[in-house]
């Protein structure tokens, strides 16, 4: 007997009396799960290749198929439960560390889901946004302490660099590589229609994007891949990334095999040779040395573009934040530890980081306690799942917030969270040609379009409903806030009363 | 305008519809010896076997007349044209005006000087309706019926009536059946097939006399009949245009605008002969797709329009018993040749074009051959050996591709 | 006019277009029932290569050869739309050795059958792009 053996996860669960052998999930699934048997006339499934990602599901159309967990299970332990004991088998098989992708989905507590927000009566009326003016167009970067005149009195324009967003949402980091071509078309093209942002990520940005310039976060992470004046120039905005949610403390690591073609040309490496991003920048070991890079991006973009600091979200980020609030950035974008990722050791995306919400409401208070607040916009990403989840962050104290994995879910992904096998059924984690025409562009860019919108339509109702009719009235407003469910510390943390108080 | 169109079939259609693209008010007449509503020449013989009536036989629907505003005249015939005062001639004499007139007056069937031909009482052609209505009453579950010819009618004629008589018995002259358009190996296999039936076939002989109800063969046999059916061929009718002369040969002799060498006078359909693209020589293609093409060609030029038909080629899709056959072009050149099971599949090919094809049984989409042979495609730039396995589209570049699938055609 | 168009770089080959056109023209009420058991002959086919595939169906075309070359008038355009009378259609294959895309193909029934763009059927729009699950076939003005 294999000693490793393990029962595969998932059955899949076909209706006969419906299934018309049409083989679409068959031709569909780059696992290999489905096959037709010629003899008898029926379609066999091997469901140890299942990695439960519904393509064939969504596709079948006579809806033979589902996927169900399998009910084939271990003696019930509360300590040593299923998933533990297999990693062991996994591990003391493979000698190897496990990797996984997306976000955390351990159940750590959702503060979002903790969070309630306020509505008016009576006094203080809300406001009806299809009646009333309700401004969501936000500007991020350093705003000034006070305003100066000239010697005839005149105003003196002393703002520095700003991104103007339509609405305070933007597309995080995801790189050309990490994710697929028509998977960047379709951010960036969405990126244009709505008057928002979408982020190169660290991979550098393919020619044909070079028209979404003025909608474009261009990256500059540690391993500096694509990283050249043109592509500087090219976007409208610079991002360093210092840390990412879903691992922090570790750098990145894209295998060879993905290293083809068009990707080796953007990331200006060569053919089949493994891109890894060090865990630190070898240049970076204190603010002073983030403040370098800061003043290094900016003198060579002639000051007209903000620069971003991206962070993860750590324990002591409060103090981080300050420190680079300092260094000259513009914007700090913090990730939270459920933020997605393309690959990350299981292990360190399931055990480091902290939760965005606690982060964002520490680091906004210490700026506030410290006076400068206002010499940067905050970015919260990592997690952020609907417009409810927006207001919550911006009363915290966001200017903005930042999604991935929304987006990448609007494009059609079904969180099978098996990213780094390179096989993604949807077209949006893989590079095979064949997979990657399964995302048209045309298709995914009006998706994220309508996500967008249909949020934007729901936070002006939210705000409407609290009276308050621009996100600026809103930012970090914490008292349209309240806690559910819990302690004394969480709700300091947070700043907010307890629902009732 | 007046438009003056002789014969009422398919070329006369094809003219007419033609005509009305282009003008929708212009008088047009139509005149033909046949007194029947627009017909489908080739449902003859299907109406013997049972397969189509009438009504279903009508090539366009019963208010095809009065929808394109056409005065028709029917059941008379045009005796001659008077070019210098622009009139056609009618058998009751009178006199019909055009501006622009077209023959489309198709064929007759040639029947040669057989000896003994005037001894023998129950014989016909079929090329008609009243063809087929006289030869159906001659029809009866005893007789012995006589074809003389294995060609295309011959053929379509024996599968018509073959369950209303007792046997058939085909001759011809050519040591194969359908020899314009067949070539051996093809041949032998529609043979087969149709010899599963009543119908038997004595070929390479010809009727050297009848006595009565007897034919005495070159090979020296003879066959015993009750009803005689000649159809060895047809003779384009040429003589409205020869007799005030204008060019003819074979057929009428037109240029690619159908315009005959007179003023004003076009001709279209089986009483012409075609510049055939696939082998680059004039010759008769006696074939429906052919007419109305033609005749709708010719119908745009008449009323003003601008229109060359330059495509001309062999092509024809016949079935027998259940057996489907496809062929077009010409049989000349290399070949790429698959056999399967009473199947068979023939591409002649040549000067990196295709000229011809043969397929017998399976037929799908073998109109992608057809329009190669009849645009003239480069094979060199196409896939050849994907298309000759079977008819694709993949084989074309992906612009063509594109411009077909993506645009409108 | 609305025609149906195809862009090879967006089709999969998953061939769910063949299957709702034969679905859609059966006239049953779910699919399941119309199609277990039934080997389809649908009037849009793929066209499949090694590293290509796209859907191919009748283009309806401005000057249609397949319908001039009927010989029973079984063909015709009705405002734009290639439509087959299964009645007048005596299967001589004569549009099929004349269509250059290959869109006409014999039927079990006795007549041939092509796209109509599913205007006699109780789809009334396309099924094949009402289907596509990726954008690669649409029915369009162009
Ligand atoms: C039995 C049979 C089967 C066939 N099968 C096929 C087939 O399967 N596929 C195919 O492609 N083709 C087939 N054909 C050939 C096809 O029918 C002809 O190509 C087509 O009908 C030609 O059309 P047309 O208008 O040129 O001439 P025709 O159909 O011959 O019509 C000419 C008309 O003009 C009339 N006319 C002639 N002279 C005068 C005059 N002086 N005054 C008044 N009227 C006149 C005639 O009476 C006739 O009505 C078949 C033909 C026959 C007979
Ligand atoms: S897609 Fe559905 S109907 Fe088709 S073979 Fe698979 S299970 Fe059967
Ligand atoms: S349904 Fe669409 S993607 Fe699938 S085979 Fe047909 S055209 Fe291609
Ligand atoms: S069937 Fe063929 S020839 Fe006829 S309209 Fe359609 S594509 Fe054109
Ligand atoms: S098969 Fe039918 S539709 Fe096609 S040409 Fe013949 S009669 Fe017309």
């Amino acid at each position: 007997m294999p000693v490793d053996f393990m029962y595969p996860e998932y059955e899949i669960a076909r209706n006969d009396s419906r299934c018309i052998r049409c083989r679409v999930c068959e031709r569909q699934c780059a696992n290999e799960v489905h096959s037709y048997e010629e003899s008898g006339n029926f379609m066999l499934s091997d469901e140890s290749k299942c990695v439960n990602c519904h393509r064939c599901v969504s596709l079948c159309p006579t809806r033979a198929l589902k996927i169900v967990k399998s009910d084939h299970c271990f003696k019930e332990n509360a300590n040593w439960n299923q998933a533990a004991i297999k990693e062991i088998y996994k591990q003391s098989g493979s000698g190897g560390v496990l990797l996984s992708s997306m976000g955390n989905p351990e159940r750590y507590p959702v503060y979002w889901d903790k969070m309630l927000i306020n509505a008016s009566q009576v006094t203080n009326p809300s406001i009806d946004p299809l009646r009333e003016p309700m401004e969501t167009k936000v500007f991020l970067g350093k705003k000034p302490e006070r305003i100066e005149r000239g010697p005839d009195g005149s105003l003196r324009n002393n703002l520095t660099p700003q991104l103007e967003l339509a609405m305070p949402v933007m597309f995080s980091a995801m790189s050309y590589g990490s994710i697929s071509y028509n998977a960047h078309e379709s951010l960036a093209r969405a990126s244009r229609e709505l008057g928002i942002f979408y982020n190169t990520g660290e991979g550098g940005l393919h020619e044909d994007f070079y028209q979404y310039g003025e909608n474009t976060i261009v990256q500059v992470a540690s391993g500096r891949f694509g990283v050249h004046r043109e592509y500087l120039e090219a976007g409208a905005a610079i991002e360093i990334k210092m840390g990412q949610g879903a691992k922090p403390g570790i750098g990145g690591h894209l295998p060879g095999e993905k290293i083809v073609g068009d990707i080796s040309k953007t990331r200006m490496i060569p053919e089949g040779s493994d891109a890894i991003s060090p865990a630190p920048h070898h240049d970076i070991y204190s603010i002073e040395d983030l403040r370098q890079l800061v003043f290094s991006l900016k003198e060579a973009t002639q000051y007209k573009k903000p620069v971003i600091v991206k962070v993860a979200a750590v324990h002591n980020i409060a103090a981080i934040a300050s420190g680079i609030a300092r260094s000259g950035a513009d914007i700090i974008a913090i990730d939270g530890f459920r933020g997605g990722t393309g690959a990350a050791p299981t292990r360190i995306r399931d055990n480091v980081g902290i939760p965005i919400e606690l982060a964002l409401a520490s680091v906004d208070a210490r700026l506030r306690d410290e006076g400068i607040r206002n010499n940067v916009s905050l970015v919260a990403g990592g997690s952020i799942r609907n417009s409810a989840d927006v207001v919550k962050a911006i009363a915290l104290g966001a200017d903005a917030v930042y999604i991935a994995t929304g987006a990448l879910l609007a494009l059609g992904c079904h969180l099978c969270r098996s990213c780094q096998s390179g096989k993604c059924n949807w077209g949006i984690a893989t590079q095979r040609p064949e997979l990657v025409k399964r995302l048209n562009p045309d298709m995914g860019f009006r998706r994220l379009v309508n996500l967008l919108t249909a949020w934007n339509h729901e936070i002006k109702e939210l705000m409407g409903g609290m009276g308050i009719n621009s996100i600026e009235a809103l930012k970090g407003n914490r008292l349209m806030l309240r806690g559910t469910g819990l302690n004394e510390n969480e709700l300091g943390i947070l700043g907010i009363s307890h629902a009732g108080e | 305008m007046k438009y003056v169109i002789i014969g009422n079939s398919t070329a006369a259609v094809g003219a007419i519809e033609g005509i009305r693209q282009m003008d929708g008010s212009g008088e047009i007449t139509v005149i033909s010896n046949e007194k029947y509503h627009t017909y489908s020449r080739p449902l003859i013989s299907y109406l013997l076997q049972g397969k189509t009536d009438m009504e279903r036989m009508k090539y366009r629907p019963a208010d095809f007349y009065e929808k394109n505003g056409c005065r028709t005249i029917l059941g008379k015939k045009v005796i001659g044209i008077r070019k210098a005062v622009r009139t056609v001639l009618l058998d009751d004499g009178s006199e019909i005006p055009y501006d622009r007139l077209m023959t489309a007056t198709g064929s007759s069937p040639f029947i040669p000087g057989f000896d003994g031909l005037d001894s023998v009482k129950c014989k016909f052609t079929f090329m008609t309706l009243e063809d087929a209505f006289s030869l159906r009453e001659a029809l009866g579950p005893d007789k012995r019926v006589l074809i003389i010819g294995a060609g295309l009618i011959g053929l379509k004629c024996a599968e018509g009536i073959a369950d209303h008589v007792k046997g058939i018995t085909v001759v011809d002259l050519s040591t194969r059946i359908l020899s314009s358009i067949l070539d051996d190996s093809s041949a032998a296999i529609v043979q087969k097939h149709i010899e599963k039936t009543n119908i038997a076939f004595i070929l390479g002989q010809s009727v050297s006399r009848f006595d009565g109800q007897t034919a005495y063969l070159s090979g020296g046999g003879k066959v015993d009949f009750d009803i005689l059916v000649a159809a060895v061929g047809v003779r384009p009718n040429v003589s409205l245009i020869s007799d005030i002369g204008g060019e003819t040969d074979r057929g009428i002799v037109t240029d690619e605008y159908m315009r005959t060498s007179i003023e004003g006078i076009y001709a279209a359909g089986d009483c012409t002969e075609s510049y055939d693209v696939s082998c680059g020589q004039r010759r008769v293609l006696a074939l429906l797709p052919n007419a109305y093409r033609q005749g709708e060609c010719a119908g745009i030029n008449m009323a003003g329009g601008e229109r060359k038909f330059d495509r001309a080629i062999p092509m024809n899709a016949i079935g027998f018993f259940g057996l489907h056959v496809i062929t077009a072009g010409s049989c000349t050149g290399e070949v790429y040749e698959e056999k399967g099971d009473g199947s068979l599949k023939k591409l002649f090919y040549d000067d990196d074009l295709l000229k011809g094809y043969i397929l017998v049984r399976d037929v799908e989409k073998a109109g992608i051959y057809t329009s190669l042979i009849q645009n003239r495609v480069a094979l060199g730039d196409i896939d050849f050996e994907l298309i000759c396995e079977k008819p694709s589209l993949m084989a074309f570049s992906r612009k063509y591709r594109q411009q077909k699938l993506g645009g409108v055609v | 006019m609305k025609r149906v168009y195809v862009n090879e770089k967006w089709c999969l080959g998953c061939r769910l277009c063949e299957y709702n056109c034969a679905f859609a023209n059966t006239g049953e009420r779910n699919m399941a029932l119309a199609l277990r058991n039934l080997e389809i002959s649908p009037r849009i086919r793929i066209e499949e290569g090694s590293d290509i595939c796209f859907a191919v169906s009748c283009r309806h075309c401005e000057e249609p050869l397949c319908v001039k070359g009927c010989i029973t008038g079984a063909l015709s355009i009705e405002d734009g739309i290639i439509m087959v009378d299964e009645d007048k259609c005596v299967s001589c294959y004569t549009c099929i050795l004349s269509c250059p895309y290959g869109a006409v193909s014999p039927s079990e029934h006795g007549a041939v059958q092509k796209c109509e763009l599913c205007v006699k059927n109780r789809s009334g729009a396309p099924a094949c792009v009402a289907g596509c699950p990726n954008g690669a076939i649409v029915y369009e003005e162009r």
